[in-house]
C-alpha cells in the first residue's frame, strides 16, 4: 500500500517527546526509588554499627541477596505474564536435596553435573507447571499452590528425618559461595550476569515483549496470534530451572539440606519482585527492579540483625515495603493514566 | 406498569405483518456503470424462489465485470477509486459459512464478497450473525461449513495469525491493545523490526510506526505507552497495525459506536485513505447514515444468514432497515408526553472540579430530558454524580425536593433513582450471572425471606420482565452474557423498572444494539414518561434525542451549553452548541 494520502499536518514533535519523558521519568523514579530505600537503611545502619559496611557483612548481604535475585528472575517471567509460581520454594527444597546427595559421602562427583541435576529437577518442575496452567488452562496460583505441597510432600517422603550435612559436601563445593573475584563474591556476579541477560531478554527480543504484552492484554495478545501457551509454558519452565539451580547454590551455602529447606521462599520472592516495581496482574515491570527488590529485603534482613533486632520486625518490614510498593504503583499508574489522557484529549482539541 | 408491557406488545403487533424478502436480490448494476453488478450473490436460502438471481456463485472469480466499485455515495474521495487493472475479482470471498455453539445456530449462511478499493456496508440486527463472520475473517472461529476464497485461492484460517498472514486485519469496536506497551509495540508485537542478533530494533520500529502516523495523518506519538488513550486513538493505533501489515482486507467492527462526531470523520477520512489505497474495507455499524457516507455496496444479514448484497446507490435507509428487520418498522414518531407535572430531580450549580461546572437543571415527572454532547463532555459524569458513583465538589442534587446524600448510590436508590450506565457489559451486568439474578439484582431486598434469597421469586419476577419487554433468552438461569446485546440491555431496564424508580437515568440506551430493539427501547422509554416518570437520557445519537426527548440540553467541556425544547431543537443547533460553533445562550 503506497502512501496515497496526506492531509494533515506530520505528528507533533514537541507533545511527543513530551509523553515519551513522562512515562521514562515514572519509570526511572519507580526503580530509583528502590535505591533510595536502600540508601536510606544502609545510610543508618551503618551510622548505627558500623560493622553493617564491613566488607565481610558486605559480601555476605551479596551472596544472599543472589539466590533471591536468581529467583525473583525467574519469577519476573511468570509474574508479567500474568501469572505466578508459588512453588519456587519447594522446588529449591527439593533440588538442594537431591542434587547435594548426589556427592553421596564422597567428595569427588563433578560440580558441574550436581548443577546440571539441579537444573534439571527444576526445569522438570517448572514445565509440569507450565503445562498444568499453559496446556490445562487453570490459574496458575492453583496449579502453584498445588505444585508446592506436593513438591514439598516428595521432599519430605525422600528425606524423611535425616538431612545432607557439610560433612557429606566436598569443601571445593562448599566454597564457591566464598570465591570473590576483587572482593566481590563469584556467585553475586555470575547473578548480576545471568539477571543483566535475563532483563536484555525481556526487553531486546520478541519473545520477551510477547510475555509483556500476555500479561498486560491475554485477550489481545491471542488476537494477535501470540503463541501464548508456549511462552507461558516457557516462563515457568525458565522459572523452574533458575529455582532448581538456586537449591544446589543453596545447599553450597548453607551446607545443611533438610525437608524443610527454602520453605517460605515463594512468598519472599514474590514480595522482591512486587517490591522491585513488577506488577502483580501482569504486564509491567523489570528484570533489574525485582534483583533490587531482592537487595533491599536481604540488607533489611541482614540490617535488623547487625542491629540486634528481632526477626519479627524483618517480616513486619517486609510486608510495609510490600503495601509502599503497591501504594506507590497504584498512585503512579492513577497519574501517569490521568497525565497521558490529559495529553490525549489536549491533543486532540 | 402493569400497563406498560401490554402496550408494548400491542404497539409491535400492530406492525404489519412480515414483508420478508420484500428486497430481493436483483441485480442491479445498471443504474451505475461504475459499480460492479453483484457478481456473485450467491442464491441465499433467506429470499428462495427469486428469479433472476445469478445462480453461479460458485466459480472462483466469477466472470466480474472489471474494475473497481465506483463511488457514487462519495465523490470527496481523492485520487484514483481503487488500483487499476490487474486484478477486477474480488479480493475476499466467503460463501456459505455456517457456525454453531452448541445447540445455537450463530451462523447459518454467511456470505460476503469484498473488492479493492471499495468500502463495503455488513448491516444487521444483533444476532444476525454479523459478529461470527467477523471472528471467522479473523481467524478467531473455524466455520463449520463453507468456503473462503483470498485472491481466488481457498485458504483455511486456523488461527488470527493466519488471518493476519492472509492479509485481513479486524479493528474491533472495542480495540484490544496492550495498555502497558509502547504504541508502537502495539503495532509490531510479535513482528518488530530486528537488528543483528535477533534483538528488536526500537529506534527502527518507531520510526516505522511514525511513518505509518503520518501517513494515515494522525498525531500519535509510537513511543508513549497505549494505556490512557481516547478509544479513537486506540482504533487509530489498530488501523496503523493494519497498514503495517500490508493488510488489504480490512474489517471494522462497529467503530464508530464510541466515537465523538469529530472523531469519525477522522476515520472516515482514514477508511477513504485506505480505500483510494486499494484496501478493501467491510464496515460493520448500526449507524445507517455511515453506512451512506462512507460505503459503495451493502450486504444485509438477517438471524444468521445473507439476505443480499447491493450497490447502495439503489438504496434508501428505508430499504435496509426493511431487509434487516424483515418487516416494516411501525413509523413510530415519539408522541409528545403529557404535561410534565412535579420536579423529580433539580441540580443546583452542581460542579466536579476539572470534570463538569456549574451544571444546573431540573427534570420533572413525565419529562425525558436529554443530556447531549460530545463524548468527554461531562455528560457521564454527572450522570454518575447523581446517581452517587462520583463525587461532587460543590452544588446540590435534590430529588423530589429533598437533598440526595452524596456519593451513596444506596441513597440515590432509596430516592427512587435507577442509573443505566452506559457500558453494559462492565457497569450494568454481571455477565456470570443468570439473566434473572440479573434482574433481581436491585430488588433483592424485595425477594427475601429471613435473609435469604428466594429462588421462586426471583424467577417470577425475571419472567414478568421478560415477557413485558419482551425479552428474548433461553432460560432464565443461563449467563446474561448469553444475550444479544439489545437484550441485555433489556435485562438493565428490567432491573431498574423493577424498582418502579421515579427518576431513570439512562447513559446511551441504544448503544450498539439492533434497529429493531433501539425503537422499543424508545418506546418504553417514551411510556415510562407517560406513566410519571422522570428521565434523565444521555445520548450521542442525535437522531435519538430528536425522537424521544421533550427538552435537550447540551453539554460542551463540562458546561452547559445550550437548552432547547424539542420543537425548537435541530441536528446542526445541537451539533453547534456541541462544537462550539455557537456561542452558549443564555439558560
Amino acid at each position: 500500500m503506497t502512501a496515497t494520502v496526506l492531509r494533515r499536518e506530520p505528528p507533533e514533535t514537541p507533545a511527543d517527546s513530551g509523553s515519551t519523558k513522562l512515562t521514562e521519568r515514572v519509570f526511572r523514579i519507580r526503580e530509583s526509588g528502590i535505591i533510595v530505600v536502600l540508601a536510606l537503611f544502609v545510610a543508618v545502619t551503618a551510622g548505627i554499627q558500623h560493622r553493617f559496611v564491613s566488607v565481610s557483612n558486605i559480601q555476605f548481604v551479596l551472596v544472599n541477596t543472589a539466590i533471591f535475585a536468581l529467583l525473583a528472575l525467574g519469577e519476573t517471567l511468570v509474574v508479567v505474564s500474568r501469572n505466578v509460581d508459588l512453588s519456587v520454594g519447594s522446588v529449591l527444597g527439593i533440588s538442594a536435596y537431591l542434587s547435594a546427595s548426589l556427592f553421596g559421602g564422597h567428595h569427588g562427583f563433578p560440580v558441574p553435573v550436581v548443577f546440571g541435576a539441579g537444573l534439571g529437577i527444576g526445569l522438570g518442575w517448572g514445565i509440569v507447571n507450565g503445562l498444568l496452567v499453559a496446556a490445562g488452562r487453570v490459574p496458575s496460583l492453583v496449579v502453584t499452590l498445588a505444585t508446592l505441597y506436593i513438591i514439598r510432600g516428595i521432599d519430605i517422603l525422600i528425606v524423611g528425618g535425616s538431612m545432607v550435612t557439610a560433612n557429606s559436601l566436598p569443601t571445593g563445593f562448599l566454597g564457591i559461595p566464598k570465591e570473590t573475584v576483587l572482593g566481590v563474591p563469584d556467585i553475586a556476579l555470575a547473578v548480576a550476569v545471568v539477571v543483566a541477560a535475563g532483563a536484555y531478554y525481556l526487553r531486546s527480543f520478541r519473545s520477551g515483549r510477547e510475555l509483556y504484552a500476555i500479561g498486560s492484554n491475554p485477550e489481545a495478545a491471542r488476537l494477535a496470534g501470540i503463541p501464548i501457551g508456549k511462552r507461558v509454558l516457557f516462563a515457568f519452565a525458565v522459572s523452574g530451572a533458575i529455582a532448581g539451580v538456586a537449591g544446589v547454590l543453596w545447599a553450597a551455602q548453607y551446607g545443611t539440606v533438610d525437608s524443610t529447606a527454602g520453605s517460605g521462599y515463594e512468598l519472599t520472592v514474590v514480595t522482591a519482585v512486587v517490591v522491585g516495581g513488577v506488577a502483580i496482574f501482569g504486564g509491567s515491570g523489570s528484570a533489574v527492579g525485582a534483583a533490587l527488590g531482592a537487595l533491599l529485603l536481604a540488607t533489611i534482613n541482614s540490617a535488623l540483625y547487625v542491629l540486634g533486632i528481632s526477626d519479627f520486625w524483618d517480616q513486619a518490614i517486609a510486608g510495609f515495603l510490600l503495601i509502599l510498593a503497591i501504594t506507590m504503583d497504584r498512585v503512579i499508574s492513577v497519574k501517569l493514566t490521568a497525565a497521558l489522557r490529559l495529553r490525549s484529549t489536549r491533543r486532540a482539541a | 406498569m402493569r400497563e406498560l408491557g401490554r402496550r408494548m406488545e400491542e404497539a409491535s403487533s400492530g406492525v404489519s405483518g412480515h414483508q420478508d424478502n420484500q428486497n430481493v436480490s436483483t441485480t442491479a448494476g445498471d443504474t451505475d456503470p461504475g459499480t460492479p453488478a453483484d457478481p456473485g450473490v450467491p442464491g441465499t436460502p433467506a429470499d428462495p424462489g427469486v428469479p433472476g438471481t445469478p445462480a453461479d456463485p460458485g466459480v472462483p472469480g466469477a466472470p466480474a465485470e472489471p474494475g473497481v466499485p465506483g463511488t457514487p455515495a462519495d465523490p470527496g474521495v481523492p485520487g484514483t477509486p481503487g488500483i487499476s487493472g490487474g486484478n477486477p475479482g474480488p479480493i475476499l470471498v466467503l460463501r456459505h459459512a455456517a457456525k454453531a455453539f452448541g445447540a445455537v445456530q450463530a451462523l447459518l449462511d454467511g456470505s460476503i464478497e469484498l473488492y479493492p478499493g471499495e468500502a463495503h456496508a455488513l448491516v444487521g440486527e444483533n444476532g444476525a450473525g454479523k459478529s461470527t463472520l467477523v471472528k471467522i475473517l479473523a481467524g478467531v472461529y473455524q466455520p463449520d461449513a463453507g468456503t473462503l476464497l483470498v485472491d481466488g485461492k481457498e485458504v483455511a484460517l486456523r488461527g488470527p495469525a493466519m488471518a493476519q498472514a492472509a492479509g485481513i486485519a479486524v479493528i474491533y469496536q472495542e480495540p484490544t491493545l496492550f495498555p502497558d506497551l509502547t504504541v508502537a509495540e502495539n503495532i509490531f508485537i510479535g513482528r518488530q523490526p530486528l537488528r543483528s542478533g535477533r534483538r528488536i530494533d526500537s529506534r527502527a520500529m518507531r520510526a516505522e510506526a511514525a511513518a505509518i502516523f503520518a501517513r494515515l495523518g494522525v498525531p500519535l506519538d509510537p513511543a508513549r505507552i497505549a494505556r490512557g488513550l481516547s478509544i479513537a486513538d486506540q482504533q487509530l493505533v489498530e488501523i496503523g497495525k493494519a497498514l503495517s501489515l500490508e493488510a488489504r482486507i480490512i474489517v471494522m467492527d462497529e467503530p464508530t459506536a464510541a466515537l465523538s462526531a469529530a472523531e469519525v470523520d477522522r476515520l472516515f477520512d482514514v477508511v477513504r485513505a485506505l480505500r483510494s489505497a486499494g484496501a478493501a474495507v467491510l464496515f460493520i455499524t448500526h449507524r445507517l447514515e455511515e453506512v451512506f457516507a462512507i460505503c459503495q455496496r451493502a450486504t444485509v444479514m438477517r438471524d444468521g444468514a445473507h439476505v443480499f448484497t447491493r450497490p447502495l446507490a439503489d438504496l434508501t435507509a428505508d430499504d435496509l432497515v426493511r431487509a434487516m428487520v424483515g418487516r416494516e418498522l411501525a413509523a413510530w414518531q415519539g408522541q409528545a408526553h403529557s404535561a410534565p407535572g412535579e420536579p423529580v430531580l433539580r441540580l443546583e450549580h452542581l460542579t466536579r472540579e476539572g470534570v463538569f461546572v456549574d451544571i444546573s437543571l431540573t427534570v420533572r415527572a413525565g419529562e425525558i430530558v436529554a443530556l447531549a454532547g460530545l463524548v468527554g463532555s461531562g455528560r457521564s459524569e454527572v450522570a454518575r454524580a447523581v446517581f452517587g458513583i462520583d463525587r461532587y465538589d460543590a452544588g446540590t442534587v435534590t430529588v423530589l425536593g429533598r437533598p440526595l446524600r452524596r456519593a451513596s448510590p444506596t441513597a440515590a436508590m432509596a430516592a427512587g433513582v435507577g442509573f443505566v450506565p452506559e457500558d453494559r457489559r462492565q457497569q450494568g451486568l454481571v455477565m456470570d450471572m443468570s439473566v434473572q439474578q440479573n434482574v433481581a439484582l436491585a430488588s433483592i431486598h424485595r425477594l427475601r425471606r429471613a435473609g435469604l434469597i428466594r429462588a421462586a421469586a426471583e424467577h417470577r419476577l425475571a419472567a414478568d420482565w421478560a415477557v413485558r419487554l419482551k425479552i428474548k433468552y433461553g432460560r432464565l438461569t443461563d449467563p446474561v452474557a448469553m444475550l444479544s446485546g439489545g437484550n441485555q440491555q433489556k435485562v438493565v431496564l428490567a432491573k431498574w423498572l423493577a424498582r418502579q424508580p421515579t427518576l431513570l437515568i439512562v447513559d446511551e440506551p441504544t448503544r450498539g444494539i439492533d434497529v429493531g430493539t433501539k425503537g422499543e427501547v424508545h418506546q418504553l422509554l417514551s411510556q415510562l414518561a407517560g406513566d410519571g416518570v422522570a428521565i434523565l437520557m444521555i445520548s450521542s445519537e442525535l437522531p435519538e434525542v430528536l425522537r424521544i426527548s421533550d427538552r435537550i440540553l447540551v453539554m460542551r467541556e463540562g458546561r452547559l451549553a445550550a437548552q432547547y425544547c424539542r420543537a425548537e431543537a435541530s441536528e446542526e443547533e445541537i451539533m453547534a452548541a456541541a462544537t462550539g460553533q455557537r456561542q452558549a445562550q443564555a439558560l
